[in-house]
């Protein structure tokens, strides 16, 4: 039952089982229980009003019945003989219901209020940055300060040394993490994406008549991390044009910052990159946009808001107050007529650090490509804060194809345990946006359906692989 | 003859410096070329791609960028913004507690090395392999293992600064002239009367001149330590600017670093010209 049922109707169940009889296994009963913690602490951090008083009520009284009566039947038959007034006045009598509601309304407050939240200066942060200028975290009651932080492989270690609470990370980051590769593993938790298309790929103005990929033998490319969606759209949409991108054409990680020196200086001949770097590119005229992400893939994830296990577990309430204001900046942020807005509060030095113009181009869609025309794509950054289980399997698969992990992947399990779509979906109910049903969609990247159900079949179909 | 050569000095310095300046400025004077842009794209380009503004700033970009810092050296906008001043202090900081641990560890065990010949012989390879690495190879065992980015910069300060006190207190011990210490022997001086009287006086120079070197090790490291870990300090500052590729200015920054670390050497060859007695 939920907690928030009425504990004192006989033909509800509040007790069965192993621990409580809803579930398969012991571990899907704690993933339960705890998303049923956070959610009734959540309630309980927003401001009380009469009908949440209600509820902490009920969920106290169904806490009461539960540790009176550990079996069910029991508790049932009790309610049956004597009736659910008789039954509650008999309770407040030996238990005071009233101040044991009180304190579990005051237990619930948030566990820590001063944050550190780690970010890339770069355009996928947004969410995450906005928040603070634009106060949304300030309106979950939270005092959380936004750390710039220089490179990936640092704002891992500074996440695993617990120097921050949460971070901004590539999506493919904590599944790495969470499975051990490139780190030691621990359990992380992606709760949401930050953003959706907003990558380009960007060449030396000197490759202006080589648009066909074909003729891109022995090109070098930077990307911004090994395990990033940028590598792995680099990999596939070179892969498509018959390139092998390991032996074909070279792909080096460069921090986002040093790409456009890099460009500029003739070390690379492109990048696959997150913005602002691209339209920096163009901005200074060293390169231009072959293509946006988003004609490889429409809708793809970029990068995440992620935390550790630890986090989640230790502080849930904090965590989700967190975890909303960053659903609640993100739909903001999907709004077109608050792009420009946004533009402006991330800019600073504090922030991104980069001219106003680079940044709006971005966000707004509106911008030069660098080869003297003004393009309006007005989605070619958008925020979608639904962390799809689907995306998470995608990812793996392309993690398994160019030999990161080996072995057998269970890829299903890794991806509900990293991506939490099942909290995202409740706390975005919370702010007032609608969840989508499924954890799980199918999509198409460069025109090749993908079906979450068949990973193993989807890694075979590909002629070049590592694996 | 010494005042007029300190002046001719001077003066041969200044033109050095102005011929340099006007070199610089000629050469990003920018006058590269322009194409012809609809009016709407140039609005969404920069200066270097539609006036063919050089992408090198120019000396009077410069200056003016360092004297903005200058007029405000400490303010503070936020968690990632913070005036030149502040960025300072924490790198002079972070340099200023890893270089006194190394010193507390570095002269004792120097003493010890120095007046023991077993030590010295037994401890020798260890030294050796170790004072070549690269302090920042350390960086990412640090991190790993003491889990805090500001200590961690801290630690490979003091991991840097280490060696050069270290190798010259044992050199500058173990070089005490014999006399000085059969003399001390004969008047049965105890042994730790012996290392404050006879031995640390006498190898000081040689010990002040390790910690010189040292200085300037540890003042190199901590701006390659701040851009790696970030946060604060002048490192950060360098890399923060090098996201904006405000080359104007890292061009500050970087002439500000070399301001102070000639500062902090100049202080360390004074106290070694302190110490110092003729023979």
């Amino acid at each position: 039952m939920s907690l928030f049922d009425d504990p004192f109707r006989s033909d509800r169940r509040l007790t069965a089982g192993c621990v409580c009889g809803r579930h398969a296994s012991q571990i899907e009963h704690d993933h339960a229980a705890h998303a049923q913690t956070l959610q009734l602490q959540q309630q309980a951090a927003t401001t009380a009003t009469a009908s949440e008083e209600e509820r902490y009520q009920g969920v106290v009284a169904s806490a009461v019945m539960r540790a009176m009566f550990p079996q069910d039947a029991a508790r049932r038959a009790f309610l049956k003989s004597v009736g659910a007034s008789t039954a509650l006045a008999a309770l407040s009598q030996i238990f005071p219901l009233g101040t044991a509601t009180e304190i579990f309304a005051q237990g619930a407050a948030l566990e820590k209020k001063d944050l550190k939240v780690g970010f890339i200066p770069i355009t996928c942060a947004t969410p995450i940055i906005m928040a603070h200028p634009m106060g949304f975290y300030a309106k979950h009651g939270l005092n959380v300060e936004v750390v710039k932080t220089a490179g990936w492989a640092v704002i891992r270690d500074k996440t695993l040394n617990k120097e921050y609470d949460a971070a901004h990370m590539l999506s493919p980051m904590p599944l790495a993490i969470t499975m051990g590769a490139g780190a030691s593993p621990i359990p992380y938790t992606a709760p949401a994406v930050e953003n959706i298309n907003g990558q380009a790929i960007t060449l030396a103005m000197k490759h202006k008549d080589k648009r066909d990929p074909k003729s891109w033998k022995g090109f070098k490319f930077a990307v911004p991390f090994d395990y990033s969606m940028h590598n792995y759209l680099l990999r596939y949409y070179v892969a498509e044009h018959g390139l092998d991108p390991d032996t074909d054409i070279q792909i080096r990680a460069v921090p986002p910052p040093e790409m456009v020196a890099n460009l500029r200086a003739d070390n690379i001949d492109g990048f696959l990159a997150p913005d602002p770097v691209n339209q920096r590119a163009v901005y200074d005229g060293v390169g231009f946009i072959h293509m946006l992400s988003k004609e490889l893939w429409d809708g793809h994830p970029c990068c995440v808001f992620a935390a550790s296990k630890e986090f989640v577990t230790t502080a849930p309430n904090t965590y989700a107050a967190l975890l909303k204001a960053i659903i609640d900046a993100t739909a903001y942020a999907t709004k077109a007529e608050n792009r420009k807005a946004i533009a402006e509060a991330i800019a600073p030095a504090n922030y991104l650090n980069q001219p106003v113009t680079v940044v709006e181009q971005v966000l707004t869609g509106t911008f030069a490509d660098g080869l003297g025309n003004v393009q309006k794509v007005p989605d070619r950054i958008a925020f979608d804060p639904f962390p799809w289980s689907s995306f998470a399997v995608w990812i793996l698969t392309q993690m398994k194809r160019w030999g990161q992990i080996k072995g057998e992947v269970d890829y299903k399990a890794i991806a509900d345990q990293v991506f939490l779509a099942t909290d995202t979906a409740r706390l975005m109910k919370e702010v007032g946006l609608t969840p989508p049903t499924a954890t799980t969609k199918s999509f198409s990247v460069m025109g090749k359906t993908f079906d979450p159900a068949k990973p193993d079949e989807y890694v075979a179909s590909f002629a070049i692989k590592r694996s | 003859m010494t005042r007029s050569l300190t002046l001719r000095a001077a003066v041969v310095s200044l033109l050095f410096f102005a011929a340099f300046v006007l070199a610089w400025h000629l050469a990003t004077r920018g006058a590269g070329a322009t194409v012809a842009m609809d009016p709407e794209y140039a609005k969404l380009m920069g200066a270097t791609a539609t006036q063919g503004k050089s992408a090198m700033p120019g000396p009077l970009d410069v200056a003016q960028t360092l004297w903005g810092h200058l007029k405000d050296p400490f303010y503070d906008r936020g968690t990632n913004d913070k005036g030149l001043g502040i960025q300072l202090g924490w790198s002079i900081a972070r340099v200023g507690l890893g270089y006194l641990l190394a010193v507390l560890v570095a002269i004792p065990l120097g003493v010890m090395i120095g007046m023991s010949p077993l030590m010295s012989k037994a401890l020798d390879p260890f030294i050796q392999i170790l004072k070549p690495i690269s302090p920042l190879a350390w960086m990412p065992l640090a991190l790993y293992t003491i889990k805090d980015s500001g200590i961690s910069a801290i630690f490979v300060i003091f991991i840097c600064s280490l060696w050069p006190m270290l190798v010259n207190t044992a050199f500058g011990i173990a070089s005490v002239r014999r006399e000085w210490i059969n003399v001390a022997r004969t008047l049965e001086v105890g042994t730790l009367r012996r290392i404050f009287t006879v031995l640390l006086p006498a190898a000081a120079p040689t010990i002040l001149t390790g910690m010189r070197i040292s200085i300037g090790i540890a003042w190199l490291v901590i701006v390659a330590a701040e851009m790696l870990v970030g946060g604060t300090g002048i490192g950060y500052f360098v890399w923060n600017e090098w996201n904006n590729l405000s080359i104007t200015n890292v061009i500050t920054a970087i002439l500000v670093i070399g301001v102070v670390g000639m500062i902090l050497d100049q202080l360390l060859a004074r106290a070694t010209r302190a110490v110092t007695f003729p023979e």
